[in-house]
């Protein structure tokens, strides 16, 4: 039990996915102009990566290794996640059509998103277990949602500043990140 | 044809280099920039993967019907991923252990599914071929830029291939170690970003 603490403390702050690993950075730097959109992909991501950690990890013990193919991995886990989050849309707009309607336009990004992937193929290399990759998959993608919604809010603020003009959008996007990142980089005495 | 194909080729070079004008692809861009080193094998890569998906797609984008299209693009592209995996796992073991997870996440870098859809699936095969060389390389010459200032000033030193520096600065170089860190990294991007802003027009 307080293995699985000192791994969810470390997937959400010492390894955050986005700022110390850089896995997710485009929807990291797309999504974060508006809190509300920030907070829409936050959720959305944390959703698919738990049922994504889940299922490729049983796809690679039951299915990869059984057969000794593992080097098939990543067009098998892209598959997996691309069907997923497919799946996922399907159900979601006939059964929670409220959540869809909030969720909805950002599941289809995630395909492409690699924190998702990155993830996935992290709890393979590292030879979790069953319960540390679904521990690990939910600490990552809470880790990606607060980093993404900390940005949105400096982001909200730097809309009302006045920034240089080669300096604007994307070039102190990447700035601030930065020094976000740099806050992150304190919590590293912790575990 | 052939100013046609010279202007596929330079496009990548200049007016949409990634990931500085076509900002996709930024996590290996951070991620790999540690050495120079790092930065072209992940360069060369990823030229060979564009390559190569944008030729398979352009001669099969009469067969691959338009619903299901995104997913053929991600096996075709998956393909070639697993071949340059396989390929640096055999002939470059270092590099390999070095660009670690960055290697399969070539698949989502966006880079090729983003030509893919944008350019291959409609173009010819030999068009693509220009598009997918000069973006590969003009990619590799970015990360190249920002993993040698990297380098430079965080480490001192400047490794071309194979593990021993090219050149150092000395011992009295007083290394800058913040660049190799995780948030030297956004932040020495986004001020290569602005230098660019700066000098060419949008």
């Amino acid at each position: 039990m307080g293995d699985l603490f000192v791994l969810v403390i470390s997937c959400i702050f010492i390894n955050n996915i986005l700022l110390a690993q850089y896995l997710g950075n485009c929807p990291f730097l797309g999504t974060s102009k508006k809190m509300e959109t920030a907070i829409g992909m936050a959720m959305a991501v944390i959703f698919v990566l738990v049922l994504a950690g889940a299922i490729t990890w049983v796809v690679n013990q039951y299915m990869l290794k059984a057969l000794k193919v593992e080097y098939l991995q990543t067009l098998s886990f892209i598959l997996v996640i691309a069907a997923l989050v497919q799946f996922v849309e399907m159900f979601l707009k006939k059964s929670i059509p409220a959540l869809y309607g909030s969720l909805g336009i950002y599941l289809p990004l995630i395909t492409t998103n690699c924190a998702v992937l990155g993830v996935c193929l992290i709890n393979i290399k590292e030879d979790y277990t069953f319960i540390e990759s679904l521990v690990t998959s939910f600490s990552y993608a809470a880790g990606f949602g607060l980093a993404l919604v900390l940005f949105a809010g400096v982001r909200e603020r730097i809309l009302l500043a006045r920034v240089p003009k080669p300096l604007q959008d994307v070039s102190i996007g990447l700035i601030t990140a930065g020094i976000i990142a740099m806050t992150f980089m304190s919590f590293k005495g912790m575990v | 044809m052939a100013q046609s194909l010279a202007k596929e080729f330079t496009k990548g070079l200049w007016a949409e280099i990634p990931p500085f004008r076509l900002v996709l692809g930024l996590c290996p861009a951070l991620a790999v920039t540690k050495s120079l080193e790092n930065g072209i094998g992940m360069g060369i890569a990823l030229t060979f993967v564009l390559v190569c998906s944008n030729l398979f797609i352009s001669l099969l984008r009469t067969i691959i019907p338009s619903k299901v299209r995104i997913a053929c693009f991600i096996v075709i592209v998956a393909t070639f991923v697993t071949i340059v995996e396989l390929l640096m796992q055999a002939y470059a073991y270092e590099l390999f252990l070095t660009l670690g997870i960055f290697i399969p996440l070539i698949v989502v870098n966006c880079i090729p599914l983003g030509r893919a859809e944008a350019f291959a699936y409609k173009k010819g095969p030999l068009l693509s071929i220009a598009d997918g060389l000069g973006l590969g390389i003009g990619y590799g010459m970015s990360l190249s830029a920002l993993a040698s200032v990297r380098e430079i000033l965080g480490n001192g030193t400047l490794t071309i291939w194979g593990g021993t520096p090219a050149f150092t600065l000395g011992p009295d170089f007083l290394p800058f170690k913040f660049l190799l860190t995780a948030p030297g990294a956004f932040v020495g991007l986004g001020l290569m970003l602005c230098l660019m802003n700066l000098i060419g027009k949008k």
